[in-house]
């Protein structure tokens, strides 16, 4: 896939699903016809699923098969408009307060000009309604904003414009494409919810996570990265705190791969000892002792 | 949805495939999905579509576009198979034969509690202009009942059997809650003060200055309301004092903007929805008889194992409080409660235990259970009666 793309067209789902593959993301059936559907129906997609299932890949993904810049909007608790909006320069405003007083400027004149746009700082949300070509907008665990700025965004996403008291409204140039993650902390809004595609992501299938080692991982032989993804939905279906994500599958095959295992069957002392990949807590690394792993191992290899 | 209203420029689909997929978004709303005009409109651009034929196509861009969480996700295979076996979609019966890999199931958010937001929980103004005027209805009542009331406040509730004396301590403990969640207001608004510069209106304010900054704007910090989990035993042994709690959680649920309420006995069972029904007396018999143990002792261990992994990452966070209301007695593993008890303590703000049975002479908290959890509780209280609930809300407001 080498030639040239243009975000602002739109793509069949076909083509959608190739490109992902060329972009080395190994999607579901399901995530080619939801990515469609973004663009046939002008909906944004909200991604929900457990953390480290891959809800940021999609986006990452989305961006690649567009060929579209990725802006991404980390959510947190008392995440605000000036954080994720704009903000105004307010140093370069001092200095030129100053500097034009010297000259003997008016007030007036001097306000309208530091409110101008040389003094504006773009946040994401405005950057991405003002590029030229339509980017990819990834709003990241939007669960962990408040509620009042999710009502915001709603309102954000229905018009693609936004007002900026000193400016005057600024109107989308180009209409992103929206992706939203959640991890479920908060329920999010039922306005929300029907604004948006939902898609649930899960952890992949042994197949396709061993697929995602295949082309992430490099020097690593098939029959490993299936023993792999076994392993780990294995270990998944323990009862632990912390479940580990496909990133975790990831570190842990590289390692094992870095260690020059080539059979789990035959090391499961090395296997034992680089699990520390997978397990993120001390209690869960309590949990799953040598004979837990053996047991595992003699499950799925 | 009758069939004209999703009446559709495009004539390419036919009047009988329009009316079949108006019966599936009415199926699927029976079942509790919340589809709308706008859904079933893009619904029928997507079939009159490139792809719309495809089946494989259809059900994944039908699924997406109807699932809003994801309790709907996974229902709607099954509701779309059952329902597109009809003539118009031979190749939907194909797909049902590919039933998404079954690993890591039991791992999903929310898969084995309650139907969470199915029920609708009605809007929060609403529910608040409900309370005030609740409250207006028995203001008169109230100021009357003052004296006798004081004294039911310290009667062990075992002792209160007169019929009207319960049902005034049921307003009592109504009204509690409500005082709780007032003064909790309240406070947080004295404190309201600048902490930081608001530097953006500092600005506007100084450039007739001279960009000095003579004027200074502050920011004020918005100090959230606490969350409440209720956690209420409601096994044989606490029979005496069920009915009551069961009101005082409806009180709560009712008044605090964000609370949450759980009763166990052998299982755990998520009450908020059913305690926001607007008729009280209903609410209160609906939730009495969910709460009434069948026997077989207290889970508590379990109950708490089931609440820390499907409910405490969606209803806790860094401001909730919990409040356990249990004698204690647990006929499970007193190991198991000590560890979720730990792996609560981690994730909450403060535990409170209340515990009925500390009202009662001579007690000391010798249950196993409770010998178990007490290390990871911040406060151990009584709660016989009503005064010893009374007297919890200025540590609640501390927190």
């Amino acid at each position: 896939m080498t030639e040239p793309r243009d975000s602002n067209v739109t793509l069949d789902r076909d083509h959608i699903s190739d490109r992902l593959a060329a972009a080395g993301y190994i999607a579901d059936r399901d995530i080619a016809t939801a990515l469609w559907l973004m663009d046939f129906l002008k909906r944004p997609l909200l991604l929900e699923g457990e953390a480290g299932v891959g809800k940021t890949e999609v986006a990452k993904a989305l961006a690649a098969v567009h060929g579209a810049e990725l802006i991404r909007l980390q959510c947190y608790e008392g995440l605000d408009q000036n954080a994720a909006l704009y903000e105004w320069n307010y140093q370069r405003q001092l200095l030129a307060i100053k500097t034009r007083e010297g000259i003997g400027e008016n007030a007036d004149a001097i306000e309208e000009h530091i409110f101008s746009e040389r003094y504006l700082l773009e946040r994401p949300l405005l950057a991405a309604i003002r590029r030229e070509k339509r980017p990819v907008l990834l709003i990241d665990e939007v669960d962990r904003a408040d509620e009042e700025f999710e009502a915001f965004l709603l309102e954000l996403l229905s018009d693609f414009q936004v007002s900026i008291p000193e400016l005057g409204t600024i109107k989308a140039t180009a209409i992103p494409r929206v992706v939203l993650t959640s991890n479920g902390t908060r329920e999010l809004s039922d306005a929300l919810r029907r604004r948006c595609l939902y898609h649930y992501v899960d952890f992949p299938e042994v197949d396709r996570e061993a697929k995602i080692i295949l082309t992430r991982t490099p020097g690593i032989d098939t029959a490993l990265a299936l023993q792999v993804a076994r392993m780990v939905a294995a270990v998944r279906k323990e009862d632990l705190r912390k479940v580990p994500g496909v990133a975790e599958t990831l570190d842990w095959a590289a390692t094992l791969a870095g260690l020059g295992v080539h059979d789990l069957r035959q090391e499961p002392e090395a296997v034992h000892e680089t699990m520390l990949c997978l397990l993120k807590t001390h209690e869960d690394r309590a949990r799953l002792t040598r004979e837990v792993s053996d047991r595992l191992l003699g499950k799925v290899a | 949805m009758s069939v004209a209203a999703i009446s559709h420029p495009d004539t390419l689909i036919g009047e009988p495939m329009r009316e079949k997929l108006a019966g599936f978004a009415r199926t699927l709303r029976d079942n509790g999905f919340k589809i709308g005009l706008a859904e079933t409109r893009d619904a029928l651009s997507v079939l009159a579509g490139p792809r719309g034929t495809r089946a494989a196509t259809l059900k994944s861009a039908l699924r997406a576009l109807f699932c809003a969480t994801h309790s709907d996700w996974e229902r709607f295979d099954e509701i779309f198979d059952a329902y597109w076996q009809g003539r118009h979609m031979r190749q939907a019966r194909m797909l049902a034969s590919a039933p998404r890999g079954g690993q890591a199931r039991a791992r999903r958010l929310g898969d084995a509690g309650p139907q969470q937001g199915e029920t609708g929980l009605p809007d929060r103004t609403e529910r608040r202009s409900d309370g005030e005027s609740d409250m207006a209805g028995d203001g008169r009542g109230r100021r009357e009942g003052a004296s006798s009331a004081e004294n039911l406040a310290t009667v062990d509730m075992r002792h209160i059997v007169d019929p009207a004396d319960v049902a005034r301590t049921h307003a009592l403990a109504a009204r509690l809650a409500r005082v709780m969640r007032a003064r909790l207001v309240r406070r947080e608004q004295v404190r309201r003060r600048g902490r930081r510069l608001d530097l953006r209106r500092t600005i506007h304010r100084n450039v007739s200055h001279g960009g000095t900054l003579v004027d200074l704007a502050w920011r004020r910090r918005k100090l959230k309301p606490l969350r409440l989990v209720l956690l209420l035993d409601a096994s044989g042994s606490m029979s005496m004092y069920t009915a009551f709690f069961v009101r005082f959680l409806h009180g709560v649920v009712d008044a605090f903007r964000e609370a949450e309420a759980f009763v166990f006995h052998t299982r755990l069972a998520h009450v908020s929805a059913s305690l926001r029904d607007r008729d009280v007396a209903r609410a209160v018999d609906k939730l009495s008889l969910m709460a009434q143990g069948i026997g077989g002792g207290t889970r508590i261990g379990e109950s708490l194992a089931t609440f820390n992994r499907w409910h405490a990452r969606r209803v806790i966070n860094s401001r909730t409080a919990v409040m356990i209301v249990s004698d204690g007695y647990d006929t499970g593993e007193a190991e198991k409660l000590g560890e979720e008890m730990r792996r609560l303590r981690r994730r909450c703000r403060r535990i409170v235990w209340l515990n009925p049975l500390i009202g009662w002479r001579d007690y000391t908290p010798a249950a196993r259970g409770m010998q178990a959890a007490l290390p990871y509780v911040d406060l151990f209280a009584p709660a016989h009666n009503l005064a010893s609930l009374a007297a919890l809300e200025p540590y609640l407001a501390r927190i």
